[in-house]
């Protein structure tokens, strides 16, 4: 790994991040497009979809609407007053909160990303050792249970799922504390990072650390739920091709034995393609909350998304699906850069 | 353990699916005919009454039965599911088959159109695109295949650039066939085993994500029973579990059946992602 040796290959690392830090600007410009246009065509009434039904009622409301994105000239010259609102952080402005979109999103995305996080850190904390063993005893009971468990866990809606775990470890066990990210009425920690994991760490609040983490667990197992399976089978299948290579041949043909042989040699190789699938699941996740946050009245940008959808708040919904297209791009981006590390193969290519 | 049980117990599970499905679609096709209530009819002495024999999944917030709303739920959820697939992978198909026979510069703008969609989550953008149209099935079925058909079109170019190079095709091409008669005779039924296996297991996906939109309130318009909008009414109901269980279990079961058999059918029809 590593290592850039040979006078001509020096160049090479730079010209592959240039050409992925142009690939990933000309994709993020074509998403903004993108949501433009369904923004701006798709709808019967744009209007009314942007403004909501009383606003649209209000002449003097239309009409500022109507100047503010030039509504009457072409389509192109629309998009380039989108672009260049868009350059200064101007999403729109939310029907239902009638705040500007991007000022809602800085608010709920704390939630949403300390959410995200842990379930992305028990995904691979339950996912990795899995499919790892699950290819080493390949065929095994392990391996069965494993793929079982994966067949089904991708089977089960995740707003069914959460509303079930609910039901049985706060409804009926009375184990899990309650919807939300604290208990009712608790006093929130000290606004620092908006992650209140952090922020009551950073108080020394020990009971509102652990409160909070509490709240967390079922969430975020239901969230990693609809991923595990994923990076299971994913490592499984590259662990196994992984194994039968001729470096693990030789590995094994000088004597080293099993154990260093999967850790040592196998394992690394094999996490490579996790990696990439990794970084699309952490926005998959990302994306899941929709669906988590709204039964476990998590205030993040998940639950934000789901009540803008039922006010049919368009700028609201239309600002969040440009934000984790971007985030989707931005992991994407960092998982090729993370191959100059990984798998110098890939970039000579 | 052999090959022999391991397929075996492959056959097992695909049938086991295969099984499922199939009740399913005749609870489709008879599907009101089944139910002991209409699944409309509102009774507000009965309403949140447990499971009993009377009412086997009990009742409603309104009174109404959830059994007999499960079952006509089949009628719209399992369609929906379908036709979503099919549009998308009728269109990504031709697509992906179109973008690989189109020279080099045709493929390469083609294929980063696809790119552009596959860099949305889907939900979030179905999302946009169903709140942009209306709620309505159709609307819904529409956004969702806006999508959807990405991941056919990427599958049906890589199987088509890999056929492509292969002799028969050479030997079709040599004998004077066209493009369309090579791609339709020679080619579409040489790589259609991949594509098969993605429709099995995509479908189940499809449905997954439509009960989803659905719960969010993009999906249909109340009162028809869909059964990711019967498991939104139901849960705020910790309490009164049934309201939201069984609709999710119904899509649960489905999708099961749909994973079991597009897992059996990759071992059989896509030997080279055999485990």
């Amino acid at each position: 790994m590593g290592g850039w040796a040979g006078g001509s290959e020096e160049s090479m690392p730079v010209r592959y991040i240039v050409a992925r830090v142009v690939g990933s600007a000309l994709m993020a410009v074509a998403a903004t497009l993108v949501v433009f246009l369904v923004a701006h065509t798709v709808p019967a009434d744009p209007i009314l979809a942007q403004l909501g039904d009383k606003a649209s009622a209000n002449p003097e409301l239309v009409a500022r609407f109507r100047a503010r994105w030039a509504l009457d000239r072409p389509l192109w010259e629309q998009y380039g007053i989108f672009l260049g609102r868009l350059a200064r952080g101007d999403l729109g402005e939310s029907i239902a909160s009638r705040r500007p979109v991007l000022d809602d999103i800085a608010q709920y995305a704390p939630a949403t990303i300390e959410l995200a996080t842990l379930a992305a850190i028990l995904t691979i904390a339950v996912g990795v050792p899995l499919g790892v063993l699950a290819a080493v005893k390949r065929d095994g009971w392990l391996d069965h249970a494993a793929r079982l468990a994966c067949l089904v866990g991708v089977s089960a809606p995740t707003f069914w799922l959460a509303f079930l775990v609910l039901a049985v470890f706060y409804g009926g066990l009375q184990i899990a504390p309650s919807p939300g990210r604290l208990d009712v009425g608790a006093v929130l920690p000290p606004h620092h990072t908006g992650l209140f994991l952090v922020d009551s760490l950073l108080a020394g609040d020990w009971v509102t650390f652990r409160s909070a983490l509490a709240h967390m667990v079922l969430p975020a197992v239901v969230l990693a739920a609809s991923t595990v399976g994923l990076i299971t089978r994913t490592t499984r299948a590259s662990m196994l091709e992984t194994l039968s290579q001729d470096y693990v041949r030789t590995a094994r043909a000088k004597g080293l034995a099993e154990g260093g042989v999967v850790r040592g040699h196998a394992v690394p190789n094999a996490l490579i393609p996790v990696v990439t699938l990794g970084g699309l699941a952490y926005a998959e996740l990302l994306a899941g909350t929709v669906l988590t946050e709204t039964i476990f009245s998590w205030p993040g940008l998940g639950r934000y998304t789901y009540q803008s959808a039922l006010a049919l708040d368009f700028p609201a919904i239309m600002g969040v699906t440009l934000l984790v297209a971007l985030v989707y791009l931005a992991m994407n981006f960092v998982v090729d850069l993370s191959y100059l590390y990984l798998d110098p193969r890939v970039v000579r290519q | 353990m052999s090959a022999a049980a391991r397929g075996r117990r492959r056959l097992t599970l695909g049938a086991g699916g295969a099984l499922i499905i199939l009740g399913w679609l005749a609870i489709l096709a008879v599907g009101p005919g089944l139910a002991p209530y209409s699944y409309r009819q509102v009774d507000l002495v009965a309403r949140l009454r447990p499971p009993s024999a009377e009412h086997y999944f009990g009742t409603d917030a309104l009174g109404r039965d959830v059994f007999s709303r499960v079952l006509v739920g089949s009628r719209v959820s399992l369609p929906s599911g379908f036709a979503v697939v099919l549009v998308a992978a009728v269109f990504g198909t031709l697509y992906g088959g179109v973008a690989a026979y189109g020279g080099a510069k045709t493929e390469e703008a083609m294929m980063r159109v696809t790119d552009l969609f596959l860099s949305f989550p889907p939900l979030i953008l179905a999302m946009a695109i169903a709140a942009a149209l209306g709620i309505g099935v159709t609307n819904t079925i529409v956004a969702m295949a806006v999508v959807w058909w990405p991941k056919y079109a990427r599958l049906s170019r890589s199987l088509v650039i890999v056929q492509r190079s292969l002799e028969y095709v050479e030997a079709a091409h040599a004998l004077g066939h066209g493009a369309a008669r090579t791609l339709l005779r020679h080619i579409v039924p040489n790589a259609i085993g991949p594509v098969v296996v993605l429709l099995a297991l995509d479908v189940g996906n499809s449905m997954i994500t439509f009960a989803g939109l659905s719960f969010l309130g993009l999906g249909v318009v109340p009162p028809t029973p869909e059964w990711g909008a019967m498991v939104s009414e139901g849960q705020v109901l910790i309490e009164q579990w049934w309201v939201s269980t069984f609709p999710g279990l119904a899509i649960f079961s489905v999708v099961v059946g749909f994973n079991f058999l597009g897992d059996a059918l990759r071992d059989w029809l896509d030997p080279r992602a055999r485990p």
